[in-house]
């Protein structure tokens, strides 16, 4: 059997694969409901109601989603240059690292003023710490996977470290905890009186701007001819390090515009239980979403839908929240194949 | 000549479409023992199609193959190796790190068989090579040996299989003239050996050379089928290409200024292929510089040091009578060098960018298509519409991906995009690979056409005629050391041929003091 590419396809050919493949997982996970011994129709009432069934439910959703799109911009816009950052956990921290660094004291500004310097700084932070893999990459041919993999550890261990240590909240009662950021350094609801915060508005706006860089910007267009052939970018002239470089700036920019937007819009303390794998998430979310940008924010809504509704569900229904990394899990790997199954067609010997 | 009409092979009215396009109509042909049949035909003719059904990797849509009368079964890449048909294809397939005798008996014996036989086999290898005159040491690694002693190899590992019908697939592409000669001796003693062979080919000298008999595909259709004997040149030319398209006229030009300039270059060996030793080259405006050679020896290091993807570990590049110091791709096309790459695919165009992204792609960060780093789509497009109706590329649109047009279009789009900006220096290498004539021609007369407006040309390809045909002065290549220059008409192809197998090189440095 092989691979044969089409040309292009029909409208029934790009849409019976992917609706399938959500028909298969919505399959699938109601047979291990039945296993765990729920009826599988509540269960997914349930699921629907607990992530988008009350204004409650709606707002925790969208919650959830916010350090998800950024974590899926971030990996949408390296793995659209073929530059595989698998450390956007990592980066996640950096921004959060450098929000409570600056945010707890050190700098007694208004909100005006203290806000926009912790995004910069946090920023800097996840790009700087991007950097070193890119530069390896470029340098030395270090392949990328390992190294942006491995600093996930190794940062993550660095922040226990100063939580520990430094860092470490007097006021906590001995637990591995931060200190609290200045009111004025918290970001502000989006809406009195509901428990959303700008953070959702900063994570719309940047998958805006991303798209407008990837489909407007002389960059975006460098990068996406990296990602597609790199060997013809160099032979146009296009400085290929150069563009792997920015893209990881780019990239680990907005996975630490995650960590910032938990500090400051939801915790407002650094614990290292601050990201349940966001990082590692947005690799699922960039996947679903094809890399498209903006297709990331309902990749982003749609996972952390089943996340919030498994646990919603889990509580009334008795059944493992486990179901919720099943379902993501399945989904995402028929989603790739039914996906190729749009652009090939199998061809039997 | 007693031949025996003993059928050997037969392929019964093939027929293989893809989508809308008919690669194979209703193909017959049939050789007989001890025969040597070329199949003639240009470029995208349906050659390898044919070839490809035959040996399973494509089902024909009707149609039937057989071997000594059997019928083999569709789409099984065994039956046609196993019933004693061998293929030498154009690209070897050989594992460099393997020497020649593990490479002839790779896949001859089953994995769970613990006995080599290497005596045995080495044996069977010595007689083939003494009897086929195909001398080649089975020790030495693969990775080591010339390209003629890897098209014996590619030869052996066939006859070590007993095949009985052997088909070659441009054999001639990577060989000099002498070495054609050689693989000619060798294929006759083949035949009167009873083997028949398929040599497929679109040089019409080389089969009115070799074979009995020739087949002449067009399009996909057989239009012809005739004894060598009863036939000639211009006959056969007619129906391999139809009455299309004539190939342009050469006219000789006057020649200005050197604008581009390779000083005493030097650059450093690429995996098996030679650097650049010491190199001199100038590039004079109103001329077509054809450079010779056989594949490998240093083109793909000249091209890459003119192109600007590399920088020469001594040595200098000069442009318009300046010596460069940075030197990179951008530098190169803001110097006015329009660049046609080797391979279309891999380094001319991305598959997946449509055309007016592609069409944009050496200047998209120029004040033609961008403003600090705002790109400006309105006029990307204006200029890629020019492009395609200027240049003739028949497409659906500008929005098409570029992976959907045919090689012949993509060409000119890559030619056009690189023409339109007036250039003073064109770097073409291997302009028309794999292009049907029409498009040849069109790529020649265009080449020619700037050659008129006063640009230095630099034309590298590995088909002698090709070069011949166009070029004003010749160099030929070998071994990264390039040969002294030669005029228009000065050499004959057995003369270039000599020193395309490097043996001029070395008179001249025992002559040196």
């Amino acid at each position: 059997m092989r691979l044969e590419p089409i040309d292009k396809p029909s409208l029934a050919r790009s849409l019976l694969p992917p609706v399938t493949a959500l028909g298969a997982t919505v399959a699938i996970a109601s047979f291990l409901a039945m296993l765990a011994g729920a009826n599988p129709f509540s269960v997914f009432g349930l699921i629907l109601n607990g992530a988008f069934g009350s204004k409650f439910a709606i707002l925790e959703t969208l919650n959830r989603a916010t350090p998800l799109i950024f974590t899926g911009l971030a990996v949408a816009v390296a793995f659209r240059a073929k530059f595989w950052n698998i450390g956007a956990e990592a980066q996640l921290y950096a921004g959060a690292l450098l929000t409570v660094l600056l945010g707890t004291g050190l700098l007694p500004w208004p909100s005006i003023a203290i806000l926009p310097t912790l995004a910069l700084f946090s920023i800097l932070a996840g790009a700087i710490l991007l950097l070193v893999p890119a530069l390896l990459k470029t340098r030395f041919g270090v392949d990328e996977v390992v190294t942006t993999l491995l600093f996930n550890f190794i940062f993550l261990l660095f922040v226990s470290m100063l939580l520990e240590g430094p860092l470490k909240d007097p006021m906590g009662m001995g637990w591995p905890k931060s200190a609290r950021l200045l009111p004025e350094a918290r970001l502000p609801r989006l809406v009195d009186g509901l428990r959303l915060h700008w953070g959702f508005g900063l994570a719309i706006l940047s998958a805006i701007s991303v798209w407008v860089v990837q489909s407007r910007m002389t960059l975006g267009y460098e990068m996406r001819a990296v990602g597609l052939n790199r060997q013809a970018a160099a032979f146009a002239g296009i400085p290929v390090n150069l563009v792997l470089v920015k893209t990881a700036l780019l990239s680990g920019g907005l996975a630490a515009l995650a960590g910032f937007s938990e500090v400051a819009g939801l915790k407002g303390s650094l614990t290292l239980d601050l990201s349940p794998g966001f990082g590692y998430t947005g690799i699922i979310v960039a996947m679903l979403a094809l890399l498209h940008p903006l297709g990331v924010i309902f990749a982003a809504l749609f996972v952390a839908g089943i996340f919030v509704g498994a646990d919603s569900m889990s509580r009334a229904a008795d059944v493992p929240t486990y179901l919720a990394d099943i379902m993501l899990a399945t989904a995402l790997l028929l989603m790739v194949l039914a996906i190729m199954l749009t652009r090939f067609r199998i061809v039997r010997n | 000549m007693s031949k025996s009409s003993v059928e050997a092979l037969c392929l019964n009215a093939i027929t293989k479409c893809f989508g809308e396009l008919t690669a194979n109509d209703a193909v017959s042909f049939s050789i007989n023992k001890g025969e040597v049949l070329a199949l003639l035909g240009e470029n995208g003719a349906g050659k390898t199609t044919l070839m490809n059904v035959l040996f399973g990797q494509y089902t024909a849509d009707s149609g039937t193959v057989s071997v000594f009368g059997q019928i083999l079964p569709p789409g099984n890449s065994r039956a046609a190796l196993d019933a004693g048909v061998g293929m030498v294809h154009q690209h070897f397939t050989l594992a460099d790190n393997l020497t020649v005798q593990e490479n002839i008996t790779l896949g001859t014996r089953p994995l769970s068989s613990l006995k080599l036989n290497y005596f045995k086999t080495r044996s069977k290898i010595l007689r083939l090579a003494k009897e086929f005159h195909l001398s080649v040491s089975p020790d030495a690694r693969v990775g080591s040996l010339s390209v003629g002693e890897r098209q014996r190899v590619e030869i052996l590992k066939a006859l070590y299989r007993d095949v009985k019908v052997l088909i070659l697939d441009e054999p001639t592409a990577v060989l000099t003239p002498q070495e054609t000669n050689d693989l000619f001796a060798t294929l006759r003693l083949a035949t009167t050996l009873g083997l028949s062979i398929i040599f497929i080919s679109h040089k019409l000298h080389e089969v009115m050379a070799i074979a009995d008999r020739v087949c002449v595909l067009r399009h996909g259709k057989k239009t012809g089928e005739v004894l060598i004997k009863n036939t000639d040149r211009d006959s056969l030319a007619k129906m391999m290409m139809g009455a299309e398209s004539k190939s342009p006229q050469v006219l000789p030009s006057k020649s200005g200024p050197a604008l581009l300039e390779l000083k005493d270059v030097v650059t450093p060996n690429i995996g098996s292929a030679p650097g650049l030793k010491s190199v001199d080259l100038a590039l004079k405006s109103g001329q077509i510089i054809g450079l010779a050679g056989v594949s490998g020896n240093g083109q793909a290091s000249i091209a890459d040091v003119v192109g600007g993807l590399s920088k020469p570990i001594t040595g200098e590049v000069w442009v318009n009578g300046v010596a460069v110091e940075n030197w990179s791709p951008r530098d190169a096309v803001n110097s006015g060098i329009a660049r046609i790459p080797e391979d279309r695919h891999s380094m001319g165009s991305i598959a997946d960018f449509d055309i007016t992204e592609n069409s944009i792609l050496e200047r998209y960060n120029t004040a033609l298509f961008s403003r600090r780093g705002w790109l400006d789509w309105q006029s990307s497009r204006a200029f890629a519409n020019r492009v395609i109706e200027k240049y003739d590329v028949r497409c659906p649109g500008v929005d098409t991906p570029i992976r959907l047009l045919s090689g012949g279009n993509m060409q000119k789009l890559i030619l056009g995009r690189a023409l339109e900006c007036n250039p003073t220096i064109i770097l073409a290498n291997q302009p028309v690979r794999g292009l049907d004539v029409g498009a040849v021609n069109y790529v020649h007369s265009q080449l020619l056409s700037a050659r008129d407006r006063g640009a230095a040309i630099l034309l590298i390809s590995e088909d002698l005629d090709e070069v011949m045909s166009l070029s004003d002065v010749i160099y030929v290549i070998s071994n990264g050391r390039l040969s002294p220059k030669f005029n228009r008409g000065k050499m004959t192809p057995a003369q270039l041929g000599v020193w395309m197998g490097g043996q001029g090189f070395d008179e001249e440095i025992t002559h040196a003091p």
